[in-house]
């Protein structure tokens, strides 16, 4: 049996959400075809999400790309495509990406999977950052370093916990639907690996408490701060990561399994935390980093 | 005082072709190289770590270089050496005062004019003594006015243990001047 999932037209964290909640209702070794032809909108956490997506398919799954021209030449440049024909059976014409000099994308789709992967994202980013957290979304210099340490550890959780190699992505753009135009910056790191729960679990760092599941693994980690590993100096990546996002009114959410969580700022209305969500292996993370209020006019 | 260059310690002795000091392999293979050149050291020396030519430091890394590196040198024998900071910029700052923060540790910063100051987890009041010793240059427990030799001692035995104090004969005396 062959079934169609359809990519809804704008594409982001919790869009994707129909996308999983459709692969729910079919065995995992059932074929797929992923259908983004409708698709005109897409959000560094939909595009890495979908590659994440393809590594989960025990049979490899069909891809067909977006009818319109402006979005598969964005996906393309996105880096999408270079990695999507590897891991999808990619239907008809796809564009060539420019050379990554030309692409307007702050960080193209990167696969991380080791550590020297997370240095190269960082001397990547940090040059074309600056301009951007400096002039479009007025934040203080002292954002661009931070900014880095942030997308570093962000990475690292791939690296350290998930068990197999993931991608992350970061784009600028105006954010209509909630900001009213402003401009953010969007983080996001998608992996299919073994998620919060099963990385705490590995490492018996579960907390003595009757309820034990996606949510309170989530809440674990990113809240409180436990890693898996027993070295008291773990747990301040994450730690860290709130920090930032914190300091700069962003927003934060992470996915894992079938929960989410979100640290919510107050432009936004999303809930802290969801549960009973279609399960989606490994752990899914977004970063926004909004322009900065007193500078829009 | 020996001199440590970080970034040629990231490069050369331990093979990593970078400039900022990110993750936790990264941090544990420098912290490694590091305390092998500390190891080096005679009785009571003290080594200058220059952070100069680091770009960023995230804060596994910082975890890894710094805290770790005090944790074992707090754990040496009494007699061994000591560890001044320079170099550091408010891009590697940021990680490292959480990371102290963390652990409860404090480190000093020596910057190139021969100013010091003290960074991470102290309180006021070791915070003030410590400002006092670099002022003067050396420090007796009985010979401050207005304060009790018994507590005096207490905070300069409590810096000294640190490693952010040194003892210079009955005295104790800043980590020293960068040569």
């Amino acid at each position: 049996m062959t079934v169609v999932i359809a990519v809804p037209s704008s594409l982001d964290d919790l869009t994707f959400e129909s996308v999983l909640d459709q692969l729910a209702q079919h065995p995992a070794d059932a074929k797929v075809i992923v259908d983004a032809r409708h698709a005109t909108f897409a959000t560094p956490y939909g595009l890495t999400a979908l590659l994440t997506l393809a590594q989960t398919r025990a049979e490899k799954a069909e891809f067909l790309p977006p009818e319109n021209p402006d979005t598969v030449s964005y996906w393309a440049r996105a880096g999408f495509f270079r990695y999507a024909e590897e891991l999808f059976d990619v239907r008809g014409h796809v564009p060539r990406p420019r050379s990554a000099g030309e692409s307007d994308v702050l960080l193209e789709v990167t696969p991380v999977t080791k550590s020297d992967d997370v240095h190269g994202v960082v001397e990547r980013i940090q040059e074309r950052a600056a301009s951007i957290l400096l002039n479009k979304l007025h934040l203080e210099s002292r954002a661009t370093m931070g900014f880095a340490m942030t997308l570093s550890e962000a990475c690292q959780n791939i690296v350290e916990h998930a068990g197999r190699g993931g991608w992350v992505m970061v784009q600028a753009y105006n954010y209509r639907r909630r900001l009213g135009g402003r401009f953010v910056v969007v983080i996001a790191v998608c992996d299919a690996g073994v998620g919060f729960r099963s990385s705490l679990e590995s490492g018996q760092r579960r907390p003595l408490s009757d309820r034990w599941d996606d949510a309170v693994a989530l809440e674990a980690a990113v809240v409180n701060g436990v890693s898996r590993y027993g070295d008291p100096g773990r747990g301040q990546g994450l730690k860290g990561i709130r920090g930032y996002v914190h300091r700069w009114e962003g927003k934060l959410s992470v996915r894992s399994g079938t929960a989410r969580i979100a640290l919510i700022p107050s432009w936004d209305d999303d809930v802290p935390r969801r549960e009973g969500l279609a399960f989606f292996p490994g752990a899914q993370l977004q970063i926004t980093i909004p322009e900065k209020v007193s500078a829009v006019a | 005082m020996t001199r440590i260059d970080v970034g040629s310690v990231l490069r050369n002795s331990a093979n990593l072709p970078f400039s900022d000091l990110v993750t936790r392999p990264t941090g544990a293979a420098v912290r490694r190289c590091i305390q092998t050149e500390l190891a080096a050291l005679s009785e009571g020396d003290v080594a200058l770590l220059d952070f100069s030519h680091i770009g960023m430091m995230d804060y596994s890394c910082a975890d890894e270089v710094v805290a770790k590196l005090l944790i074992a040198l707090a754990g040496q024998d009494a007699h061994a050496g000591y560890i001044v900071f320079h170099g550091i910029t408010d891009a590697h700052l940021e990680a490292i005062e959480v990371v102290l923060d963390h652990h409860g540790l404090a480190l000093v910063v020596q910057f190139a004019d021969g100013g010091a100051r003290l960074v991470g987890s102290v309180s006021d009041e070791e915070r003030a003594i410590w400002e006092m010793v670099y002022a003067r240059g050396s420090v007796a427990a009985d010979d401050v006015a207005g304060r009790e030799p018994a507590e005096m001692a207490r905070i300069l035995e409590s810096l000294l243990r640190r490693r952010l104090l040194r003892h210079n004969g009955v005295t104790y005396a800043p980590l020293g001047p960068v040569q």
